[in-house]
């Protein structure tokens, strides 16, 4: 799945990102309000679905290797939080969707938490 | 490379806010040093997961790490108030992080096993009130 699906899907906004890189493509995603956990039992997931916000969410994503952040229920990151996702080549998307509805989504149209769901 | 390379970070433990920047720097380090990407992702996340840890319980502390041309060693110290149980400190699930911490969505517990598992080797090396030290090593080969 492009990013740019994902993006039409949870009917999100672009906070940061540009046309590029909404045509790379994603595998398999994961959703967490807890860093620790994403840290813990995470692996090769290029989504990260999240409603907290803090720079750390950035900073894990970026360890993680992901490219693609979403924010749920309407939880929008601060401009500085923004910017280090620039920094990071990440692309910011905000959806006003909760958690278990934006992940369903995204399963039901292929994207799994293992990789693109055969369909 | 024949030398070993070093490179050192404070971590300031002052301010949540930057818990991570240190291990930002780092993985930039390894990048641009053309290590293999799945070892740059192992050797970050443990450093990160012991940065965060220095910030929640040590008010920040020292990174030093040394790569040569067999593994990126990491050694992370702090002054803070040393682990009384390191085989509790271990388990997973285990935390003495305070509930601000958690909820900014740390403190889980799963810090310095997750350390332990995505690194070759790790020590600990802790007394009560003097301060903790942690060292890492990933293979490179």
């Amino acid at each position: 799945m492009k990013i740019k699906e994902v993006k039409e899907l949870l009917d999100a906004e672009l906070l940061c990102g540009d046309e590029a890189e909404l045509e790379k493509d994603v595998y398999s995603a994961c959703g967490s309000d807890m860093m620790s956990d994403v840290l813990a039992y995470v692996k090769d997931q290029s989504v990260l679905l999240t409603g907290l916000v803090n720079p750390q969410v950035i900073r894990t994503a970026e360890m993680m290797d992901m490219i693609c952040l979403v924010f749920v229920r309407s939880k929008k990151p601060t401009p500085e939080m923004v910017s280090l996702a620039h920094e990071h080549g990440l692309v910011v998307l905000a959806t006003e969707k909760r958690m278990y509805e934006a992940c369903g989504i995204l399963y039901s149209n292929g994207l799994t938490s293992k990789g693109v769901k055969k369909r | 490379m024949s030398e070993a390379l070093t490179f050192h970070f404070d971590v300031n433990g002052e301010d949540f806010t930057s818990a991570g920047q240190a291990s930002v720097r780092f993985k930039k380090n390894m990048r641009e040093l053309g290590v293999d990407p799945e070892i740059i992702r192992r050797a970050s996340i443990a450093m990160y997961e012991g940065e965060i840890n220095m910030v929640i319980h040590a008010h920040g502390g020292v990174a030093d790490v040394e790569v040569d041309e067999d593994a990126i060693k990491i050694v992370l110290k702090d002054r803070g108030p040393g682990i009384p149980d390191i085989a509790k400190a271990m388990q997973e699930g285990y935390s003495t992080a305070p509930d601000n911490i958690r909820s900014l969505g740390f403190g889980a517990g799963m810090g310095l096993p997750n350390m332990k598992r995505y690194t070759d080797e790790m020590q600990i090396e802790s007394t009560v009130g003097v301060g903790t030290t942690v060292t890492m090593k990933i293979n490179l080969n």
